[in-house]
């Protein structure tokens, strides 16, 4: 199916099947993602003459990330999920009475885990994640109001960024989180490293830790179901701009559709 | 209008903030494991959901196990071979072993991962009288044990497994011992942590010297007392 341009930044491969899935949607994402297709083959027929934007991006998407962002997420997310996956086994006595091999889920276990903080260090080479990055770090005064107001579950929009204030707790106390768990691992992994007590409490954070950014996770993956538009935004890198208007006003302002 | 990337970096501080809590807890964790580990014990006798098993450190055994799933042998099929620099080789059907002298040890079970189960009781043959009956010969160091899940081995020296507190054990918490636990006769090696209790034990061998078990292929003290390898200081058990 016809794709639509890549920028440039990033420098991972450009071209890798991002836009694989796309074509099986069904009910209201379907209908979107032909518009999508519709629209880029629009686009990339007139792009030549009119430069309707900068890229050739439709004036109803906007570019929320690019390829090199979106493989960074990918490969964390695929990275997370054998580290969950595994902990499970190894933890719940009913799903460890049904695999048993012990030895193997723990050395799966610990390559995820080891390996997880690399997509995110590689990112760093990417103009835009760094960018992103920085956003994702610094607090506005409306960042605090959108905070207060979901705490305190106030109905109606709530003004963010390109990143609502939850998304950049999440992000920030999963970094810090993953930091922990990586080091927690590293002092279980390699008994001989460190003392008992440092072995202990190792265990003491790697477990108690580990329960919640599982909590944590699944309400991220919540949240991702509930909202076809953020997915997409994450599998093709293009977001509506009816729904950035809605969920991330002060972004969609940054980025006027052309003519305006 | 406000832009974005401007503000106070609270992400690089809340994550800095969880790496100091990590490291904050890792230092005492210990300790809070300690008192919480108590605390639990009483909340878990109360539980009869259960919940609180799946809690960190939430009482009784964990499984773990190196084989693909959990083999099962049935009490009429189960066979004991004693083999290797003995005088009589054999093999024991659960019954034979039943018909043996029994011994019951009530003991604290201790893993190398940290996990305790306190006071339990255990049944079986000593496995001293298992050699006495095969007769040992001269020149024999060591014991080899093999599983019936074709994949765990264990070993210990003669003098070790001559203990009054080594046994091949048929009974745990006074039931018999379940396919999951191992069953229907394990090993029980009572000062020692709890992997060099062997599940699904199915064969001893004498050998001429030791020769390491799973674990102890990767990493894991061959000579494992309670409270005096793997780096711990675990009280004995036994």
């Amino acid at each position: 199916m016809t794709r639509l341009p890549d920028r440039a930044g990033g420098g991972t491969g450009t071209g890798a099947g991002s836009g694989a899935g796309t074509g099986s949607g069904t009910g209201p994402g379907g209908a979107v993602r032909g518009t999508v297709g519709a629209a880029a083959s629009a686009s990339a027929s007139a792009s030549a003459a009119a430069s309707s934007s900068e890229d050739g991006v439709p004036p109803d998407l906007l570019r929320r990330f690019t390829t090199a962002e979106r493989w960074v997420h990918r490969a964390s997310a695929a990275l997370m999920g054998v580290a969950i996956v595994t902990a499970a086994f190894l933890y719940l006595p009913a799903l460890a009475e049904l695999v048993g091999r012990r030895r193997l889920l723990v050395i799966v276990h610990e390559w995820s885990g080891v390996l997880l903080p690399l997509p995110l260090l590689a990112g760093l080479a990417s103009k835009a994640f760094r960018a992103d990055l920085d956003r994702l770090n610094r607090f506005a005064t409306y960042d605090w109001r959108w905070l207060s107001r979901a705490v305190r579950r106030v109905p109606g929009p709530r003004v963010s960024g390109k990143f609502n204030a939850g998304q950049k707790l999440y992000a920030s106390f999963m970094a810090g989180a993953v930091l922990v768990m990586l080091g927690t691992g590293i002092v279980m992994w390699f008994p001989y490293l460190t003392p008992l007590v440092w072995r202990t409490g190792s265990t003491f954070v790697h477990d108690w830790l580990a329960i919640f950014i599982g909590v944590l996770v699944i309400g991220h993956i919540g949240m991702a179901v509930r909202d076809p538009d953020a997915r997409r935004a994450l599998r093709t890198g293009f977001a509506d701009r009816r729904w950035a208007r809605r969920e991330h006003p002060l972004w969609e302002k940054e980025n006027p559709p052309p003519g305006e | 209008m406000a832009k974005d990337g401007r503000g106070a970096p609270v992400g690089r501080r809340v994550m800095l903030g969880v790496l100091g809590l990590g490291v904050l807890g890792a230092a005492t964790g210990s300790y809070v494991q300690n008192s919480y580990d108590n605390l639990l014990a009483q909340i878990s006798s109360r539980d009869p959901t259960g919940v609180t098993g799946l809690l960190p450190g939430g009482g009784g055994f964990r499984f773990y196990s190196v084989s693909e799933s959990i083999p099962h042998r049935s009490d009429q099929d189960y066979k004991l071979t004693v083999d290797g620099l003995v005088d009589r080789p054999g093999s024991y059907s659960l019954a034979d072993l039943h018909a043996m002298p029994s011994t019951r040890l009530v003991r604290d079970v201790q893993c190398v991962t940290g996990w305790r189960v306190p006071h339990y009781a255990w049944t079986g043959v000593k496995l001293s009288d298992l050699l006495d009956k095969a007769g040992v010969q001269p020149g024999a160091k060591a014991l080899r044990f093999t599983c019936f899940d074709g994949v765990y081995t264990e070993s210990l020296t003669l003098d070790q497994a001559r203990r009054p507190d080594m046994l091949a054990a048929y009974r745990m918490d006074d039931k018999p011992v379940t396919a999951a636990h191992g069953g229907p006769v394990r090993l029980y090696a009572a000062p020692m942590y709890f992997y060099k209790s062997a599940k699904w034990l199915s064969g001893i061998t004498v050998t001429d010297h030791v020769e390491p078990g799973y674990w102890e292929h990767y990493g894991y003290d061959v000579d494992a007392w309670v409270g005096k390898s793997n780096g711990r200081d675990d009280d004995p058990t036994s």
